[in-house]
């Protein structure tokens, strides 16, 4: 019975406080707003029918999404524990449900901080002119590279050193090593005193990103080719919410955005005083996260609108200067502008001269059709956007501090869904300090970590990313709304919170608490376990001697093996037509916790 | 009067003579392509006679530059079959024999080696004043001996490291002061406490410290 939990926890030794509201409230938002804000949620718009996708988006938000974490902070705020101690009080047999969350915030934290790792070698590449990513290292000739672009090469070659396959390790490599300690480093310094360190960095690291997306949103706006790319993101296609998966995919988004089922919420809100309105919090948190999300898809598709107009005049000069060169027409006649014209009447008079030139086709559809997202996104697409932008080394390095603020917030989260649980278990020995303990916790998940740094680093995070943080998140979140609402009980549940907020639930929060984000759950999950077992598990790998990637079927799919291997398809933008998403959708189950 | 036929027959065939030297796709020339508008925009200048002179002395510089023995002039650089585009082809001739041409490879290597001070002569760059067929050698990116990057992960390394340090010496002495501070409030107590018991007085409420184990206060 949880009654005797009520007050302080642990004996002798005062429950930590936050020092205010807003330092709570800011660490929620923190770690509900991470890096898939910035670069899932814009790509799933884009792919969902643009303005359409609000739909299903918001209906998630409000009947799976605010109910969950309404329920986390509230339980976490009643019972004062961590997720094991609350899940043990309400009744022994969860307990797993608690040791769940533990293990799952440690397997998140391991690749999670690699990426942030990943952020900041951009970021301290970013001090340089040119920036490394602009151009290729020249061959033995001197005469530059012809295959690939400088900014895969550098995100390939000079930060991953990608294997060609799993199979091959390859070996450390030393910067990616150093990186990643300087990441654990910075989440230790910011842990070192508990929420109270923590309460003090969160007032940057979870208010810079606003404001660098406003200055972005500025900047990007006045960049040409930014409007066509709002408009395309933004024109809604009604006939899209017809189609299941989009629906799937939208509560799938909402719930791991919201970073609930980590434990992390629960630990946060333990730490309240019990008087306090979590309603009120949970909607702020909830709300502002989503509104973080259409808030962020603005100057990101401002920018990759920019990139697409940048393609397409790059296309088109490629396509002048060749008639240029082969019709020795006078230098600028040819123009962007009267292109077409030129382009019918040679065409007319020369088709055989002009159709072996071998022109490419310059759609701007084409371009903009290009999406991308995780960190195909950040480290392929938006460097190659900067390079053009006037000022590159300022937009990259904000773009990356940004991207690490938001890492680092999330990894605040995802750590203390590790420490708390740990400290409600007491496992941690009375002589030990906390700060030691911290110590010894992030020393260990680095070195475990630094199985990410290795040449293959980059398939087994894809594994971590794909497996670890998705199917036991829903199984985890799916008990712990039947735990609360059936096995605490939903009568006794309306109690505290009425004790807590001074009011009883509305009808909306029980019925969603019932039936209505149970059998959500329920479905996402049923469907999400479905389309993973109805496709053969492949991966992406880059293979250096060709220059594009072909796609390599997992040693450990347990399906029909013997396949043909695929035609290669092009790493990290994937051309996805609209037409074919669905299909596309199948084979590329990635990102879904980097939310 | 044979040798005047002569002479005005060499004066009005020479010009004849270097027409047929060069020539489009000729073996020992080579193509060049100026796009002036691409590269200047606004302030593109006129490409006329005194342009191709200009390019003329500067190709006789650079075999002069090249091939420091010989002494070649405007007269042994020969353009011809000029379009629009602008574009043209050219040949070079021996100072010493003005119908033998210098072969493709020596014209090369002295474009390649000048070939900075030809654009600069003409505010281009490597790609708006193209000789189809040599490439242009890219220039050594500049590669500092200490990577930039390290120095910015050493500053941001070296202040996180120094906050942890001063972090954790801060709190060990708070924890040292707070000891401190309940040693001497628990001694403070002692004294009452034996003052109490000394005037006869006993004091309701006073936690009796003497019961505790109190050993880590009396250690001598």
């Amino acid at each position: 019975m949880p009654e005797e939990g009520m007050e302080d926890s642990k004996v002798g030794e005062e429950r930590p406080k936050w020092n205010n509201k807003t330092e709570y409230l800011l660490t929620c938002i923190g770690f509900a707003v991470g890096v898939g804000n910035v670069w899932r949620f814009p790509y799933l718009c884009q792919i969902y029918g643009g303005g359409a996708f609000l739909i299903p988006y918001l209906i998630a938000l409000v009947f799976q999404g605010l109910p969950l974490l309404y329920l986390e902070l509230a339980i976490g705020q009643r019972l004062r524990m961590g997720s094991i101690g609350v899940w043990n009080s309400i009744s022994p047999y969860l307990g797993g449900v608690g040791v769940a969350s533990m293990v799952v915030s440690f397997c998140v934290s391991l690749f999670y901080n690699t990426i942030v790792a990943w952020v900041l070698w951009y970021l301290f590449n970013s001090f340089q002119e040119p920036l490394p990513w602009s151009q290729c290292p020249l061959n033995h000739n001197n005469t530059g590279m012809k295959q690939s672009t400088p900014v895969n090469y550098f995100w390939y070659r000079q930060t991953l050193n990608i294997t060609p396959n799993m199979e091959t390790s390859g070996s450390l490599q030393w910067w990616m090593v150093v990186s990643l300690a300087t990441a654990w480093s910075i989440v230790y310094i910011c842990f070192i005193r508990g929420i109270e360190t923590i309460g003090k960095a969160v007032y940057i690291t979870a208010t810079f990103p606003y404001l660098v997306l406003t200055i972005f949103l500025v900047r990007a706006l006045t960049l040409p080719g930014a409007y066509e790319g709002l408009i395309y993101l933004f024109t809604p296609d009604w006939e899209i919410l017809k189609n299941p998966q989009v629906w799937l995919d939208a509560a799938t988004q909402i719930f791991f955005s919201l970073s609930v089922a980590f434990g992390g919420l629960i630990s946060f809100s333990s730490y309240n005083s019990q008087k306090n309105n979590c309603e009120r919090d949970a909607v702020l948190v909830g709300v502002i996260n989503s509104a973080t999300s259409i808030y962020a898809s603005i100057p990101i598709f401002a920018i990759l609108g920019f990139k697409a107009h940048t393609n397409y005049v790059t296309c088109l000069n490629g396509n002048i200067l060749a008639l240029t060169n082969e019709f020795d027409i006078s230098d600028m006649n040819i123009t962007v502008e009267n292109y077409e014209q030129w382009f019918d009447s040679l065409n007319g008079t020369h088709p055989s001269r002009v159709s072996d030139l071998n022109l490419k086709t310059c759609d701007l559809q084409t371009f903009l059709d290009q999406s991308a997202s995780g960190t195909g996104l950040a480290f392929i697409v938006f460097t190659e956007a900067v390079i053009s932008m006037p000022g590159s080394q300022v937009w990259a390095v904000l773009f990356f501090i940004m991207l690490f603020s938001l890492g680092l917030s999330s990894m605040f989260g995802n750590l203390e869904g590790i420490l708390t649980p740990l400290h409600d278990l007491k496992l941690v020995p009375k002589w030990m300090p906390n700060e030691l303990f911290t110590a010894i916790i992030c020393l260990l998940s680095f070195l475990m970590a630094l199985i990410f740094c290795l040449g293959s680093g980059n398939y087994w995070l894809e594994i971590f990313n794909s497996h670890v943080g998705s199917v036991p998140l829903l199984i985890i979140a799916f008990f712990e709304i039947i735990a609360v609402a059936h096995i605490y009980g939903i009568g006794r549940f309306s109690d505290d919170l009425e004790f807590m907020t001074g009011h009883r639930p509305n009808i909306f929060w029980k019925v969603c608490w019932l039936v209505i984000s149970p059998l959500m759950l329920f479905v996402v999950l049923v469907a999400y376990v479905v389309a993973q077992a109805q496709t053969h598990h492949t991966y992406a790998a880059w293979n250096p001697d060709y220059v594009r990637a072909t796609t390599v079927n997992a040693a450990f799919s347990n399906l029909s093996s013997g396949t043909p291997p695929p035609p290669p398809q092009s790493l990290g933008v994937s051309k996805l037509d609209k037409t074919q998403s669905k299909k596309k959708k199948k084979n590329t189950i990635i990102f879904y916790i980097v939310e | 009067m044979l040798v005047r036929i002569l002479v005005l027959l060499y004066l009005a065939g020479a010009p004849a003579l270097a027409q047929t030297l060069c020539q489009p796709n000729a073996s020992n020339g080579y193509r060049v392509r100026i796009s002036i508008k691409t590269a200047l925009g606004n302030q593109a200048y006129e490409w006329n006679e005194n342009e191709m002179f200009l390019f003329r002395a500067t190709m006789a510089f650079a075999m002069r530059r090249c091939y420091k023995t010989e002494t070649y002039n405007v007269d042994n650089i020969i353009v011809c079959n000029q379009t629009l585009r602008v574009s043209f082809w050219f040949v070079v001739t021996s100072p010493e024999n003005s119908t033998m041409l210098i072969p493709k490879a020596d014209v090369e290597k002295a474009v390649s080696m000048s070939r900075h001070r030809i654009n600069n002569a003409f505010l281009l760059t490597d790609r708006t004043l193209e000789f189809l067929g040599i490439h242009p050698t890219l220039a050594e990116p500049v590669n500092p001996d200490t990577p930039p990057w390290l120095i910015v992960f050493g500053v941001v390394i070296g202040a996180v490291f120094a906050g942890i340090i001063a972090l954790l010496v801060s709190s060990l002495l708070q924890k040292r002061r707070k000891e401190k501070g309940m040693m001497e409030d628990g001694q403070d107590e002692e004294d009452m406490q034996v003052k109490g018991v000394e005037n006869g007085n006993v004091l309701d409420g006073i936690y009796n410290r003497g019961f505790t184990d109190d050993d880590r206060f009396t250690k001598l």
